[in-house]
């Protein structure tokens, strides 16, 4: 009886065991260099959104995934449908999914949603948290206030009638008002400045954090890893995550990053270092790159004197740019750009200016504009040597510098700090930030209306409201923005971005060049991973051998 | 003694204070906006002024200074703009980490570099001199940054032998003295090590060698005094200037390394300190600065200490 007793315990351990060992880890180098901010509302841009944003958070609409193919487009998040009221555009009604939980328990409704929008737009709110302001605020400009009218329904007003505000709520995450309060409950009574106590309580909030995604942070260490789980309980069943177990590493160097896969520390590696590409493709790891809703460009100068003010130029520049070569240049890691999103896509407008290689054209019109390889035209134009999504900006400069000359243009780039060129591009080519700069190198997302378009060409967003750098001034842009804007069907704003991007390439506004295609190199283990056209990535289907 | 020990740190207030004043204002002077990790690139006006106010960035600079000098005092280092986490923990974990790997780089690097310096110098002009000194110049020719990439494609990617990156298997909040966690140590203090391992070895070459063309070692010699003996005398009379340039390259080690930090993602106060400047965290920035440089202040006072007690001839200078 003994040794049957035994044999059953170690039997039972044994199966223990190993069901201890097929649990799945899958350990990500990001290309951060800290956790971005896991408290609902990520900082490090669309990387951010990616890894702590949509992993352990949802909001009301959502971006569908699950195509390589496709563009990806928007659909239902934690609202299960939204519809703008008939007689007054600025309100919207959104239908709230029901039976959802947040990590913590609580349950998910108009409160939640009420909160949320409190937590950034409004400042008397106990909640309110200044450093969450800025990296959601502006990407959803024109949201104002959120008013419940049931546990399912809310309604959320803008300050003036606005069709992309489904897709700029894809960036406001909802958060656990519970879990927060709890935190808050539990700031010492030592603190006592009401202010103080509600960022101590986010603070504390974000070491232990609680959304309504598939994902739950279970280990947290700032600057070195975030471990998330997955959530079991997760509402929409088709999307409950495969593994079990997700660590997420900022490792800021490319070298180190695609050492890390390399040496197996990690089984996944964002934007590996392009020259170690055929290494890392020779020694059995995959390799995904998709093209994604970015532009590298040139920003045009159109003030008063800029060499750009020239149609001819424009499109001459666009013309001289052999982008296959610029290609081979980075080991095939970017898709060539004709423009702000690609052929294809709901927005592209099939323009009248086709952008190509065909530098005989080119000369032609920059002899038509009076240049010549005796008399080039002097450009300026203010780069920098690194920054978030500016892929090799250094040797991309330097190849656009060469190729043009070949087209009567002397370029000369002037290359300062990351930081300092993102700041400047808030002030304008006006400003003596520009340096007398006639265009302006800084990449941008390019997945929602206002990001990809309305910020560079509305004359309303000339600086310092916002990216208009260039000082585009046009009644036909403003024309054109208004009617997206203030058009309510999907497919028929869709129509209305298309006649804007049509005219974008066809006054030419920028010079563009490449889109990122997103690059991540992985072990061989890992199966079910779908690259899509966008910057985010849905884990759940992801398994590993 | 006492009274030399009260002097010294009497000296360290004001260098203490200055280099505070400079931090600030160096990183105040820096051009960029010190929200831009908070605030977006499209940002109103109206958020733009909103932000500023409530980080206190509105305030006059000799007020910030004010405000933040008074804080410091008290240990409070502000809060990080960009994670909103106090710097002061911030700054500390990252000096911890920091610490453990300039001892383990200062170990190997002081003790191989006095090792090759001595003999050196000992046996100056012969072949072993010749051979200890290639290694020292290139100790410190070599960029270490390169060393690590180098070290990693060879050990970690080639061989699989050692971890490229990381402070242990799960970082290093549970750091353990253990092969699992030490393994991790392994490259980066090796490639840490060897500036201070070339520095010191020609110092302290450079010494030896004078010590042994002064007149007094032909006067011990021709009292019959043993190699032994000399080798000690050598020692006592090289001691205090060694332990200067070590001092100073502790202090070195102590700063962390942004690069070789960065190479092997060791999350120490070079790591943060990078991060810092990428962000413009200033807050996160001047705190860590700060930090450092008191590291740097109490470090020197130490070794002056060290060296009065060793050559009591300085105290009376």
């Amino acid at each position: 009886m003994k040794i049957r007793t035994l044999i059953g315990a170690a039997l039972g351990l044994g199966l223990l065991a190993s069901a201890a060992q097929a649990q799945t880890t899958l350990r990500i180098a990001m290309t951060a260099a800290d956790i971005p901010r896991t408290l609902g509302q990520p900082d490090q841009g669309f990387e951010g959104n990616r890894f702590t944003g949509l992993t352990m958070y949802d909001a009301l609409t959502a971006w569908d995934l699950s195509s390589a193919d496709k563009p990806s487009v928007l659909i239902p998040g934690l609202a299960t449908e939204w519809a703008v009221d008939a007689n007054d555009k600025t309100k919207w009604i959104f239908k709230l999914r029901s039976g959802v939980k947040f990590h913590d328990g609580s349950a998910f409704n108009a409160d939640a949603v009420v909160w949320n929008v409190r937590k950034v737009l409004d400042r008397e709110a106990p909640h309110f948290d200044a450093s969450q302001v800025g990296v959601t605020a502006s990407r959803m400009p024109t949201l104002r206030t959120a008013r419940k009218i049931d546990d399912l329904t809310v309604e959320l007003t803008t300050s003036e009638p606005d069709s992309f505000l489904p897709i700029n709520l894809t960036n406001l995450f909802m958060a656990s008002p519970a879990h927060w309060a709890a935190k808050l409950a539990a700031v010492p009574a030592t603190v006592t400045e009401a202010p103080a106590r509600a960022a101590a309580a986010w603070t504390a909030f974000a070491a232990d954090a609680s959304g309504t995604g598939p994902w739950k942070m279970v280990r947290f260490v700032p600057r070195e890893r975030l471990e998330l789980a997955k959530n079991d309980a997760y509402w929409n069943t088709a999307r409950v995550p495969k593994i079990d177990r997700m660590v997420l590493l900022p490792i800021p160097d490319a070298n180190a990053r695609t050492a890390a896969l390399l040496s197996n520390q990690v089984d996944w590696a964002e934007a590996p270092a392009p020259d170690a590409v055929p290494q890392i493709r020779s020694r059995g790891f995959q390799l995904f790159a998709n093209q994604q809703p970015h532009v590298w460009p040139w920003q045009f100068s159109f003030v008063e004197g800029s060499p750009w003010l020239d149609k001819r130029v424009r499109q001459a520049a666009n013309l001289c740019v052999n982008r296959t070569d610029m290609k081979q240049l980075l080991n095939g890691l970017m898709a060539e750009a004709v423009g702000s999103v690609p052929p294809g896509h709901p927005w592209w407008g099939n323009p009248d200016f086709k952008i190509g290689y065909r530098p005989d054209e080119a000369r032609r019109m920059m002899t038509a504009a009076g240049h010549s390889a005796q008399r080039p035209l002097k450009v300026k134009i203010q780069v920098s040597a690194s920054g978030s999504g500016q892929m090799l900006p250094l040797p991309m400069n330097e190849y656009l510098q060469q190729a043009l000359r070949e087209c009567f243009f002397d370029v000369e780039l002037d290359v300062i700090e990351w930081n300092t060129l993102f700041t400047n591009w808030r002030i304008g080519a006006k400003d003596p930030t520009a340096r007398g700069a006639h265009a302006v190198n800084i990449t941008f997302a390019a997945m929602d209306p206002f990001f990809a378009f309305v910020r560079f060409v509305d004359s309303k967003m000339a600086p310092p409201v916002s990216n208009n750098w260039g000082f585009v001034n046009d009644p036909e842009f403003d024309r054109l923005v208004a009617a997206a804007r203030t058009t309510f069907d999907a497919a028929a704003r869709d129509t209305a971005l298309a006649a804007l991007h049509k005219r974008i390439v066809d006054e030419t506004v920028f010079l563009w060049v490449a889109h990122d295609v997103g690059p991540r190199a992985m072990s061989p283990r890992v199966r079910g991973f779908v690259p899509p056209q966008s910057w985010f990535v849905d884990f759940s289907p992801i398994t590993m051998n | 003694m006492l009274e030399y020990l009260l002097k010294r740190i009497l000296y360290a207030v004001p260098i203490a204070l200055g280099v505070s004043l400079v931090c600030f204002l160096l990183v105040h002077i820096a051009p960029g906006d010190p929200l831009v990790s908070v605030l977006p690139a499209d940002a109103s006006q109206e958020m733009q002024e909103q932000l500023r106010a409530a980080y206190g960035f509105d305030k006059p600079l000799p007020v910030q200074f004010g405000l933040w000098i008074w804080r410091a005092l008290g240990g409070d280092l502000g809060f990080s703009i960009a994670t909103g986490r106090p710097v002061a923990a911030e700054v500390w974990r990252a000096i911890g980490n920091t610490f453990m790997l300039a001892v383990f780089a200062a170990a190997f690097g002081f003790l191989l570099g006095a090792f090759l310096g001595f003999v050196a110098g000992y046996y100056r002009g012969t072949w072993v001199d010749r051979a200890s000194s290639a290694l020292a110049v290139a100790g410190i020719s070599l960029p270490h940054y390169w060393l690590g990439m180098v070290l990693v494609i060879i050990f970690s990617v080639q061989l699989n032998w050692l971890p490229a990156t990381g402070a242990g298997p799960g970082g290093s909040a549970d750091w353990e003295w253990d092969w699992a966690h030490m393994r991790h140590l392994i490259l980066p203090a090796l490639t840490m090590s060897v500036i201070p391992l070339g520095i010191v070895a020609r110092s302290v070459r450079a010494l030896v060698s004078d010590i042994l063309s002064q007149e007094f070692i032909d006067a011990l010699r021709a009292k019959g005094l043993s190699e032994r003996g000399i080798f000690l005398h050598i020692l006592k009379n090289a001691a205090p200037t060694g332990l200067a340039v070590m001092g100073l390259q502790l202090g070195y080690l102590l700063g962390g390394s942004i690069l070789i930090e960065t190479v092997f993602a060791w999350p120490g106060s070079g790591f943060l300190l990078g991060n810092a400047i990428l962000q413009r965290d200033l807050p996160l920035l001047q705190g860590n600065i700060l930090v450092l440089a008191m590291f740097f202040v109490t470090l020197n006072l130490l070794v002056d200490l060290v060296q009065t007690w060793l050559d009591p001839r300085i105290k009376r200078g």
